[in-house]
């Protein structure tokens, strides 16, 4: 079911009759259906060789020594690399999208060097001429630890005397400077008004512990890269990447290349959701293909996708939030606690930014530890840090609700951020759509169904930023008046077909004559990576300025043929046309028109948009939620499901709700049963589909999707980024329905079957 | 150990390959025959994304080896189109914007082309529990159940 709600962009693109807005189908999409689209793992090279990696067995362990001879000795090996093959790098850091990056660190998690930090960390790698040579070669490479021990959990590795993963990391954000190091990287707080003086006008407080489980962002496509290097450098890639521009900025750092000389191929993506915007294999492929002068393919199996890549923060959050008797927020404080991984850079700055975004509160004070364990790097997943934190925030929100006697809905109205409020983490909202995803929820047929014993009804709002950033696309009129897009940001869901209506509506030619691509590292000016719910926002404004070139330049073509002046002439529906007086003399020139004719008037006609798009609209959304918990058996059914989210305008409706419904079910996964299950001994027990628990199509329900239309008055077609938010109100919102079928308030996730029944249990409900 | 020569049949056509013991059906697709169209997603048979037919049976390529389909028929995502027209669930799927990355969809809609030959007229229920073995996680599956039902319904009509 899908129904438009709330208001229309107030702003037109100037073309009513457009394909904005439309469900146009996919450029890329025969190519999909039919088995044609080439991701990561599809690309070969003649002569290419297989590249494996050898992984540590220890979640913490002093690398003592690494013989590789024997394995260098093996017929069929080309080259092994291993810490000796990367420089080290200074400890400085470099803004990478949403989060920071220091080089030290990141040449040490693609490969080992003074210490294996997780069980999976990149210890060495073969390339040989065949997966069963490298496979035996691996095991012939003699690696002597020191196992140290280790520590898991982001609680016990704040403790002074936990085992210590860098002697050099000493806490930042506090005063003074700690004299000893610690697995604390960092403080970081963001602070309004006087919580004390504003917990002391609070009639009701609420205040709670939460836990998170780490969850995988879980794409089904494994990383996988191919590189060749030539004898001169040059160097080739093809990787599945949220950014092929960011990837050749790290190999190029970290190999130290020439960024000139590397050549970096998106190839189609098989899901990422913030896991794929990071170098794993690539760095690895083109060091062993500059040893072995062959082309090298690497691709990890699941088990490395879940011990070596990137899942998001496990977290210990704590919430207190003060209200009136009549609901005002009065007072809200929070201490986040996120696990980094064996390297700082948790999402925990945006956790603790997103905390109380959707509400407008005086006195907001918030905390947040960035804090590493013997656990892989965690990675970006869909609005990173703010599901963990917000989670929290949604389920002391319901209770208060219940507590005062108040619908959870009206309680949120109440205190509702909107146009004019300033946010705790700092900026003024402009028109933002929170309070319409509610008044849209509140009047489903949903909100308003009875429920029976065991079943529960939970509703929960989420905020993420979004972002714009570099961006540069493009467009190409062909000598057909058929025109080429060339976008720099990998489409990673239907981006093709919602900047494929967009040129096709600033040009005004059918969708049909305008064909996407996706530009490589060498075609285009640099692009930062799909993520933050940047491509479709950032690419479509740089769409309009090239298109605004392309309308001069034509402009001006037709005044040089027509002996016209600008003002004579405009460009309208596909062609130049002449004004007034003029319009009896000529007729109106189409895009084709001047293409035919190029080679004698003007030469190629073509525009390029290169911005910096600002700008952003923040994306609110509310969810809500039905479920039924078996008693016997502590299983949860989610039962329906409805999700209202401003989308600021759907230059694409049906690619916005499939963001909200895959958004929604990632969610529930988070809520309902996905972890990283550790034994004592530090090591992953759960590294595939089997036991990490994804939700399957029998899982879940249909997902109901709302679209809320607020216009951002920044975009020219009004849009916000729509990819992340939806991650962000489903634990709330199914913790607040496992309250209302169970009369339980479950603090800790994920709400899995063995937890509800001991908690069932523990009350002696665990009967029908 | 010597490798072993296969013959069967894959979309239609005669093929034979070389293949040793351990690998995978899966493997043979991919890089010997060049299809890369079945998708590695796990290896382990849980995700579905390498889902083919096997003398009209669904079967995920990863865990059958290469030197049991002798003498049998392989169907892949490659076969499923007929000339120049698309199966009537690829062209739903496009409509239905019901796929997102693309990861999954070779996968899917082999299964579902499967279900709707066995069962032309799935409840909503039905389509979900039998696509249980596709992992797809961008969609949520809300679009994919949709349109393998209005797929069913647009053959059922013929």
């Amino acid at each position: 079911m899908t129904e438009t709600n709330g208001h229309a962009n107030g702003q037109s693109n100037g073309h009513p009759q457009g394909f904005v807005g439309t469900r146009q189908i996919r450029p890329d999409g025969v190519d999909k259906v039919t088995g044609r689209a080439r991701f990561g793992a599809d690309f070969n090279l003649p002569g290419q060789l297989i590249g494996r990696v050898l992984r540590s067995p220890h979640a913490h362990a002093r690398i003592v020594s690494i013989d590789t001879s024997k394995a260098e000795a093996l017929p069929g090996v080309k080259a092994v690399i291993t810490r000796e093959d990367f420089a080290d790098q200074p400890s400085e850091f470099i803004p990478a999208g949403e989060m920071m990056m220091n080089y030290k660190d990141v040449v040490r998690n693609v490969m080992a060097r003074e210490k294996a930090l997780y069980e999976g960390h990149a210890v060495a790698a073969v390339a040989a001429t065949s997966t069963a040579i490298a496979r035996r070669a691996l095991k012939l490479i003699d690696v002597k630890y020191e196992v140290l021990p280790h520590v898991i959990d982001v609680v016990e590795a704040m403790r002074p005397d936990a085992p210590l993963l860098h002697d050099d990391l000493f806490t930042v954000g506090v005063e003074p400077k700690p004299e000893k190091p610690s697995n604390i990287a960092k403080r970081v707080e963001i602070k309004v008004g006087d919580v004390e003086a504003g917990f002391k006008k609070a009639d009701l407080i609420v205040e709670r512990e939460f836990k998170t489980a780490p969850v995988h962002q879980g794409y089904i496509e494994p990383h996988a890269a191919l590189a060749t290097v030539s004898e001169d450098g040059s160097t080739e890639l093809w990787t599945t990447t949220q950014g092929h521009f960011i990837v050749r900025a790290h190999c190029a750092r970290l190999l130290g290349l020439d960024m000139g000389k590397v050549r970096v191929t998106a190839t189609e993506i098989g899901g990422g959701f913030g896991g794929k915007t990071v170098v794993y294999l690539e760095p690895l492929a083109i060091a062993l293909s500059r040893k072995a002068k062959r082309p090298v393919k690497m691709v990890m199996s699941r088990e490395e996708v879940f011990k070596a890549s990137g899942p998001t923060s496990g977290a210990t959050v704590r919430v207190k939030l003060g209200a009136t008797r009549d609901g005002k927020f009065v007072a809200a404080f929070a201490e986040l606690k996120y696990q980094a991984g064996a390297f700082q850079g948790s999402p925990v700055q945006p956790g603790t930014m997103c905390a109380y975004a959707p509400y407008d509160i005086e006195h907001v004070h918030v905390i947040g530890y960035d804090v590493v364990s013997n656990r892989p790097k965690v990675a970006a997943y869909r609005a990173p840090g703010a599901p963990i934190s917000e989670y929290a925030v949604e389920s002391v929100v319901d209770e208060i609700a219940k507590k005062l006697g108040l619908d959870p809905i009206e309680l949120r109205m109440m205190n509702a951020a909107h146009e004019g409020t300033k946010a705790a983490y700092g900026p003024k909202f402009g028109p933002i759509g929170l309070e319409e995803t509610l008044n849209s929820i509140k009047k489903t047929e949903h909100w308003n169904t009875p429920l029976r014993k065991w079943q529960g009804r939970g509703v929960a709002s989420g905020f993420w930023f979004n972002i714009g950033g570099e961006t540069s696309v493009s467009l190409t009129v062909n000598e057909d008046g058929t025109i080429s897009l060339m976008a720099g940001t990998p489409d990673i869901g239907g981006l093709r077909a919602a900047l494929t209506s967009v040129v096709a509506d600033e040009l005004g030619v059918p969708y049909e004559k305008v064909r996407p691509i996706i530009g490589d590292t060498g075609s285009l000016g640099f692009n930062f990576l799909t993520g933050g719910s940047r491509s479709a926002f950032s690419g479509s404004m740089a769409i309009v300025e090239a298109a605004k070139q392309i309308k001069n330049e034509l402009i001006a073509r037709a005044c040089k043929l027509w002996e016209a002046k600008p003002d004579q002439v405009e460009f309208k529906d596909g062609a130049v046309r002449p004004l007034g007086a003029l319009a009896e003399k000529v007729k109106p020139m189409t895009i084709a028109e001047f293409a035919k004719i190029s080679g004698k008037l003007g030469g190629p006609i073509g525009g390029v948009g290169r911005i910096n798009a600002q700008g952003a609209g923040p994306s609110f959304g509310t969810h809500l939620v039905d479920l039924e918990v078996d008693p016997e058996t502590g299983r949860t059914t989610i039962l329906r499901y409805t999700v209202a989210q401003d989308a600021g305008r759907a230059l694409h409706p049906a690619y916005v709700e499939g963001q909200f419904q895959g958004g929604a079910v990632q969610g529930i996964g988070w809520a309902l049963n996905e972890e990283y299950i550790y034994g004592e001994d530090g090591k992953l027990q759960n590294a595939g589909f089997l036991d990490y628990r994804m939700p399957v199509a029998s899982d879940v329900p249909m997902i109901d999707a709302i679209l809320v239309e607020v216009g951002n008055p920044k975009h020219p077609y009004g849009v916000r980024g729509v990819g992340e938010t939806p991650i962000v109100p489903p634990l709330g919102a199914i913790a607040n329905a496992m309250e209302s079928a169970t009369g339980i308030r479950f603090t800790e996730l994920p709400m899995s079957p063995p937890k509800v029944l001991k908690a069932l249990k523990e009350q002696g409900r665990n009967k029908a | 150990m010597a490798k072993h020569h296969i013959e069967a049949t894959v979309n239609g056509d005669a093929v034979e390959f070389l293949c040793e013991t351990e690998e995978t059906l899966l493997d043979v697709l991919r890089d010997t025959l060049n299809l890369t169209g079945s998708k590695e997603g796990c290896a382990s048979g849980d995700c579905g994304a390498c889902s083919v037919m096997l003398d009209g049976r669904l079967v995920c390529s990863c865990l059958v080896l290469g030197c049991e389909v002798s003498g049998r028929k392989v169907e892949t995502i490659e076969g499923m189109a007929k000339g120049e027209s698309l199966h009537p669930l690829q062209q739903q799927f496009l409509k239905s914007a019901a796929l997102q990355c693309g990861i999954c969809t070779p996968g899917v809609l082999v299964a579902s082309k499967a279900l709707l030959e066995r069962s032309p007229n799935p409840t909503e229920t039905e389509v979900r529990y039998w696509l249980a073995g596709n992992l797809c996680r961008c969609t949520g599956y809300d679009k994919i159940v949709s349109a393998v039902m209005d797929a069913a319904a647009t053959m059922r009509k013929g």
